[in-house]
């Protein structure tokens, strides 16, 4: 910020407060949770929604979303888009299975492995895009398939199925995997069982523990990577470049920003929340699939739209995409909870997401007087 | 603005409607069944209808969930959030064991009762804490299969499979393999979904490999471009077609001597029964003491019949 002691230069333009608060690019979204928490809250209330386990069951589907919408989210914001999002997942976790059951090696050498893997595929996807030019839809939808493809081959290949467990086996004692499956705060939520607060289970080899054991490390990376990638986007330097990128790569060119490693840097964290996702999910559910993920991809960028920023990148938000992915998750599950038919659950999502993209528009047109 | 806020307002109240009307339907008991099929295999539709017959007849609310593109880590997500809702009883797919158990075994943690239908094994539903198994066991199928087809005299085959991901589809190919007593090798494909992909593949491989005996599908996706493969090839009544599942195509491929004999596991008794089992034993405390197989039956030419009338329906 400028020197307190400077006096008001006149080619600054006043802004109110109230202005200020409007233009920002996650209003839509958050007026969207408030909506979308009240509609929940009237119409599925009663249903389990809203008990522990309901409330673990949306936060850790929101927290999915959330990770890899904080990728999506910052790599839009540079102007790219990258859809093999979804092919990363499912390769990053057949890597992990892979590396840990097939060739047997430590599941923290495998976990490591895949992270480098992953974020060298990632700058592979940048460094093409930046050198050939090429719109980034085309070169990733391109990985979509080259990974997809090799998912669904190397275990073919090596143990004549798609699906690969025993990796939760593999994981017990290990230092690096409860950074990833773990939960944390099981002791408090003992207490509040037996306070009373939380269901207990009233039957089985767990009777009298609490249905919510612990909140699990998915949620706590998605927070994590939400509030870290916040506060570089909003108060550093190389969140001004990326916003610079994003906006008008040449003009960002002539005051000095480094466009393109800024970009490739982009693609590099995408391909990294994506492995961070995938991760999560192989130590939590013990076996990689060569079908996870598909189509996470999309879903990653509805949220991010959602979530304020623009399509044609240099604005948008971290915290919106957050709360993006948190309408995603809560719509997604909460129409259930309604009692919605299932085939029209997609009506729905896609009703509901219009909406939200709709009413950010307005509003940032009303607010900012742009056509 | 207005024009906006006018759809808003419709759109809402047609929501509350529809919620509504689900709400008075919900008395009684209420069960849950989670598939992992994708929306876009349409052998599930036997599975909708037998659930809802169920569900009609004994005067139960039932509900039916699949996650959409047939990630099974999404439905692990299902099941928790279907347990979440305190169902009676939720009837489920165990397509991979190591996704599933945790949430499946949270679920009976938490006093619902769990049935497992189609895939899985009897003996991974017991480890579950499941009630009961109704299902096929995969493998024993594709074992007896390829036994048959060897007592006709068949010794290579393709098989071609149109759901790769699923274990339990590669397992029929390895049972098949065993039942003949060859080896699998490359002699399975993986076909993708897409009907003319599938057909283009299946004449590939016999091109390729004119010396198979036999083609194996696993169910209506890959059956139906295959018989209209064998077709363009001049092969069909030809070369030894055997497949998994019946529908619409396949059966009249049966009457018409192109395909030798179907494997019908019956999904419609997969859906219906557990709501029946687990009405009853709610109700009256009522229980088969075993597990029950639906499959497999062999559905051969002699014996079309009614299977032809609801074939892709109830059977």
């Amino acid at each position: 910020m400028s020197n307190p002691d400077a006096t008001v230069d006149e080619r600054i333009k006043e802004t109110s407060k109230l202005r200020k608060a409007l233009i920002r690019p996650e209003l839509g979204a958050i007026v969207g949770t408030i909506a979308v928490f009240a509609f929940f809250i009237i119409f599925a209330g009663d249903s389990g929604m809203f008990n522990a386990q309901g409330v673990l069951n949306w936060s850790t589907v929101s927290a999915q979303f959330m990770i890899i919408a904080v990728g999506a989210c910052m790599l839009m914001i540079a102007g790219e888009f990258d859809l093999s999002v979804g092919s990363m997942i499912g390769f990053a976790g057949m890597s992990i299975a892979i590396i840990s059951v097939t060739l047997g090696w430590p599941i923290w050498v495998a976990i490591i492995l895949t992270f480098v893997l992953c974020i060298a595929i990632g700058a592979l996807n940048g460094i093409i895009v930046v050198r050939t030019g090429l719109p980034s839809f085309i070169v990733t939808l391109a990985f979509l398939f080259i990974l997809r493809g090799f998912t669904i081959f190397f275990p073919q290949l090596i143990e004549r199925r798609t699906i690969i467990g025993g990796i939760s086996e593999a994981a017990e004692g290990d230092w690096l995997a409860p950074l990833f499956g773990g939960k944390v705060g099981g002791g408090f939520f003992i207490w509040l069982g037996d306070l009373g607060v939380i269901e207990v289970f009233s039957r089985g080899t767990r009777a009298g523990q609490p249905v919510v054991d612990g909140i699990p490390m998915l949620i706590i990376w998605a927070l994590g990577l939400v509030a870290i990638a916040h506060i570089i986007l909003t108060r550093t330097q190389f969140g001004n470049w990326i916003f610079a990128a994003g906006g008008d790569a040449q003009a960002a060119r002539y005051v000095g920003v480094p466009v393109n490693r800024v970009k490739i840097q982009m693609f590099m964290f995408t391909a990294f929340c994506a492995c961070v996702f995938a991760t999560c999910q192989v130590i939590e559910f013990g076996s990689a699939g060569a079908d996870r993920g598909l189509l996470k991809e999309f879903e990653a960028i509805i949220a991010v739209v959602i979530g304020g920023a623009l399509l044609t990148g240099g604005y948008g938000s971290v915290i919106g995409a957050a709360l993006g992915a948190l309408i995603f998750g809560v719509v997604q599950q909460g129409l259930f909870f309604a009692g919605v038919e299932s085939s029209l659950f997609r009506v729905f999502l896609g009703v509901i997401l219009l909406f939200a993209v709709i009413l950010n528009t307005y509003i940032r047109r009303i607010i900012t007087g742009e056509r | 603005m207005k024009a906006v806020m006018k759809t808003v307002t419709i759109a809402v109240v047609a929501a509350t409607t529809m919620i509504s009307a689900n709400a008075a339907m919900a008395e009684g008991e209420r069960y849950v069944l989670v598939s992992h099929a994708p929306d876009s295999d349409s052998w599930w539709n036997t599975i909708k209808n037998g659930l809802a017959l169920g569900g009609e007849q004994m005067g139960v609310t039932v509900e039916y969930r699949n996650p959409p593109t047939g990630d099974l880590a999404d439905m692990a997500r299902i099941i928790e959030q279907a347990a979440a809702s305190a169902p009676d009883g939720i009837i489920t797919t165990l397509a991979d064991f190591d996704v599933l158990s945790g949430p499946i075994r949270n679920a009976v943690d938490s006093g619902i009762e769990v049935i497992i239908i189609n895939s899985g094994t009897p003996a991974q539903a017991r480890e579950v804490g499941a009630m009961m198994y109704v299902g096929q066991p995969e493998y024993d199928a594709g074992f007896a299969a390829g036994q048959r087809a060897a007592g006709d005299g068949v010794g290579s085959f393709l098989c071609v499979n149109h759901y790769i991901a699923q274990p339990a589809s590669t397992e029929r190919c390895q049972g098949f393999a065993d039942g003949l007593g060859v080896p699998l090798g490359n002699q399975m494909i993986d076909s993708g979904q897409d009907p003319s992909e599938i057909q283009n593949r299946v004449m590939a491989y016999l091109n390729a490999n004119p010396d198979t005996d036999a083609v194996l599908t696993l169910g209506p996706t890959s059956a139906d471009p295959t018989i209209l493969a064998l077709d363009q090839m001049g092969l069909a009544g030809d070369i030894y077609f055997g497949t998994f599942d019946l529908g619409g195509d396949i059966v009249q491929a049966i009457s018409d001597g192109v395909i030798q004999w179907g494997i019908d596991q019956q999904p419609f008794l997969q859906a219906y029964l557990p709501v029946v089992v687990l009405t009853n034993y709610h109700r009256f405390g009522v229980l088969p003491g075993n597990n029950i197989n639906s499959g497999p039956g062999f559905v051969t030419a002699d014996a079309l019949g009614l299977v032809a009338d609801l074939a892709g329906e109830y059977r």
